[in-house]
């Protein structure tokens, strides 16, 4: 049976016992609506509920646990022999689950189950077969292998049998509990809220369980990479040079002065032109301008980075080399801080100016009625008035902004380069973490020296410092409203 | 507080501040005021009575041309400020504010301090030379709204940090240290409690030994108490204008009599 039908056949029941249970409420209460503790509706839905929440709950773990268990107990058919040369447990694992999904796709062709049961890997051309299903087996078939394929296979089909009996055990169940228990004095209504306060927690603790999942083996990787790598090296030493073959220094330092150093530059161009556009948004647009100018910056949000980078790459870089950095005698690359930082900050201008012109729009109008009544002018207005008030918030948008900036990768590898170096020179070469990281993990090598675990020590390092930030922006925000509210 | 004791006005006396005369306001198509004449008499309080919606706060606002801010008003007719068009190019509406003065229904101190709010219009006309005759504005506009005694010792304290009644009188101090000729209220004393009320009362009887005030003003009691001339406006259109003794005691107007008399409001 499909997940697919399984769930609808559920939802079906759970439809089934909200009418039931609708129905159950009024009949106990003769009729009369108002001797029931709650609306019928919630009678009804708390029947609902019941039906299908445990029954997909269920299917979840079960979904969940089946393929470790399966997993564990055709592993052990699989010997020492039955692996070949260069080549893993895991590996022929992955295969021995790719010729059971084949031979499920057999069997739906309408081969014959007792013909596959007494099939044999020795006699019968395995490997032909599953090829005319579109399923690719590098070598030869091993019987070993097959037979675990084999009982994987089965393995896999009861426990999904099994899986749909325990399902609609628990519906029909869920279903024949909540109807037979409701009285007039039931009270489903919180009954229904408690389920919804529990669906909620619910959703909110997978998204906090996920992200201390991904800081805890960023923590853990990183842990790795230093039992390998000395700390003090990685924290003080002023050169980035990894070597494949051992040997590299890995010194953080140059990355965090590129990445620093490029969304300065970034932040400088965004900062200033996002906040002038915003107030002239907020301020000075009629609305017809400002009904079409808004969308148009918010249009520049919606470029996907890489378009950014290529437009770097292609034109600013080359623009900024011959018009500024050659006649200034600054060098001729024409992969630069400059460039990367330019075209950073143009994209991020709309960030900082869509949600400062928010908040400019959420300071009150009586503010400024009050200004403009003591006969300030609209620009003396925003200065003392309008941006004091809306100081925090739009403190709040350009560190957002410069998280973004410091998490950018793409305009990075495309206007900045690759070279990590030390300079304060802004036309020259540099990089940032981001694009190590991606260096270090793309290339043929095992998962295990320092040169790719330090991709993990970097991704630590890059979520310290955002999250600096955002503590440092929730520092300023709460500050400046104790002063002004 | 000592309202009773309002001298009788000679109006023949004072000359007009502000005269308007066919003054027509529109936002977008809906045409809000409709020829309204009335002439703003120096140091004497004028209140405006009506229903809501009828045009009172628009009227003010046209006064000090607060509607320009709005971007779908018009206005039309002739302001008369001391004999000059206030809406004549010439004019700057910035610097005309700066002489009319304008405090809030609801009370707006910015978010600053007490001493800053004060200061905040001298500062943009640069009204005082040095820090001295700054302080000096601040406290001189403070007493004026007497709020110095209560606030003296804390001028670097937030202005939002004060209660209702002392930040509608710290609004009042940072419309008069502009030093305005003319100041417009509308509505002050709305959000306000009656202590609160009193006191505001009591400062525009006094202000108005220096400006010509106009307040608008849902009550009545509060319209008797401290004006000495009344507009009653209905539906866009002034109805009726005299002397407040005569308005309350012996309208002219069917509609005004209905209206004091709580008919229609
Ligand atoms: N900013 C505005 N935009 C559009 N219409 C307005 C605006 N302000 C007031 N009006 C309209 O003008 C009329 C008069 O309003 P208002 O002067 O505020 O009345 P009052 O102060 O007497 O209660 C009302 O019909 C109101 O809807
Ligand atoms: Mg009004």
């Amino acid at each position: 049976m499909s997940i697919a039908l399984l769930s609808l056949i559920v939802l079906g029941l759970a439809a089934l016992g909200y009418l039931l249970g609708r129905q159950r409420a009024l009949a106990a209460a003769g009729g009369d609506m108002r001797r029931l503790h709650s609306l019928p509706s919630y009678y009804g839905a708390s029947v609902f509920l019941f039906t299908a929440v445990p029954a997909f709950l269920a299917m979840v773990l079960w979904l969940l646990v089946q393929p470790v268990v399966v997993d564990r107990s055709t592993a052990a058919m699989i010997t020492a022999a039955d692996v070949p040369q260069g080549s893993s447990h895991a590996l022929v694992m992955a295969d021995v689950r790719r010729i059971a999904a084949g031979l499920d796709i057999l069997v739906a062709r309408g081969m014959d189950e007792d013909l596959l049961a007494t099939m044999r890997a020795d006699l019968s051309d395995i490997r032909g077969r599953l090829g005319g299903v579109g399923v690719a087996v590098a070598e030869t078939v091993s019987p070993n292998v097959f037979e675990a394929a084999k009982s994987y296979r089965s393995l896999a089909n009861t426990g999904r049998l099994a899986m749909a009996a325990a399902v609609l055990a628990l519906a029909v169940g869920g279903l024949l509990y909540a109807a037979f228990r409701i009285t007039p004095d039931l009270r489903a209504r919180n009954i229904v809220e408690s389920f919804i306060r529990v669906l909620l927690i619910g959703a909110s603790t997978i998204a906090i369980l996920t992200t201390l999942g991904i800081v805890l083996s960023l923590v853990f990787e990183s842990w790795h990479f230093f039992r390998l790598y000395p700390a003090k090296d990685f924290f003080f030493s002023l050169t980035w040079n990894p070597k494949f073959g051992g040997g590299s220094s890995l010194g953080v330092w140059p990355l965090v002065w590129g990445t620093l150093y490029v969304s300065f530059v970034a932040l400088v161009v965004a900062v200033p032109l996002g906040i002038l556009a915003a107030i002239y948004l907020s301020e000075y647009a009629s609305p017809t301008v400002r009904g079409l100018a808004k969308p148009a910056l918010e249009i520049l949000a919606g470029i996907p980075s890489i378009v950014y980078g290529l437009f770097a790459l292609i034109t600013v870089g080359p623009l900024l080399r011959d018009w500024l950095a050659m006649p200034l005698g600054l060098g001729d690359s024409s992969s630069s801080v400059a460039t990367a930082g330019l075209v950073m900050g143009i994209m991020l201008i709309p960030y900082v100016s869509s949600l400062s012109d928010d908040i400019i729009n959420a300071v009150p109008q009586a503010m400024r009625d009050g200004s403009f009544g003591l006969g300030a002018t609209p620009s003396e207005t925003v200065r003392q008035v309008v941006l004091p008030a809306a100081l925090p918030g739009i403190v709040g948008a350009i560190l957002l902004a410069a998280s973004r900036a410091i998490g950018e990768t793409m305009i990075v590898v495309m206007g900045a380069g690759a070279a990590a170096k030390l300079s304060m020179n802004p036309f020259e070469a540099m990089t940032t973490v981001t694009v190590k990281i991606v260096s270090q993990l793309t290339g043929d090598t095992e998962f295990a020296s320092p040169e790719t675990l330090v991709a993990f020590a970097l991704g630590l390092t890059l979520f310290v410092f955002t999250l600096g930030l955002n503590v440092l922006a929730l520092f300023i925000v709460r500050k400046y409203r104790e002063q002004y509210e | 507080m000592n309202a009773m004791q309002t001298p009788v006005i000679d109006a023949a006396a004072l000359k007009p501040r502000i005269a308007a005369s066919g003054v027509q306001v529109y936002y977008g198509t809906n045409h809000a005021l409709k020829d309204v004449s009335v002439d703003i008499l120096d140091r004497t309080t004028t209140a405006f009575i009506g229903p809501s919606g009828c045009g009172k706060s628009t009227f003010l606002r046209c006064l000090n041309r607060m509607n320009d801010t709005v971007a779908s008003a018009r206005v039309e007719g002739k302001i008369l400020l001391d004999g000059q068009d206030i809406y004549d190019k010439r004019v700057d509406p910035v610097q005309l504010r700066a002489r009319i003065g304008m405090v809030f229904q609801k009370p707006n101190p910015f978010p600053k301090s007490i001493y800053d709010n004060v200061a905040y219009g001298p500062r943009i006309h640069g009204l005082a030379r040095t820090r001295a005759d700054l302080d000096e504005i601040v406290e001189t506009s403070l007493r004026r709204a007497a709020l110095w005694n209560e606030v003296k010792d804390r001028l670097q304290a937030p202005g939002t940090g004060l209660s209702g009644g002392q930040q509608q009188r710290l609004c009042i101090a940072r419309a008069v240290a502009t030093g305005p000729e003319v100041l417009l209220m509308d509505e002050p004393c709305s959000a306000l409690d009656p202590i609160a009320t009193a006191q505001v009362e009591a400062l525009i009887d006094e202000l108005r030994e220096r400006y010509s005030v106009v307040i608008v003003t849902h009550s009545m009691q509060q319209a008797a108490r401290v004006s000495q001339k009344t507009a009653f406006f209905h539906l866009g259109n002034l109805v009726e204008y005299g002397d407040t003794q005569q308005i309350f005691t012996n309208p002219q107007d069917p509609r005004t009599e209905s209206y004091i008399t709580g008919r229609i409001g």
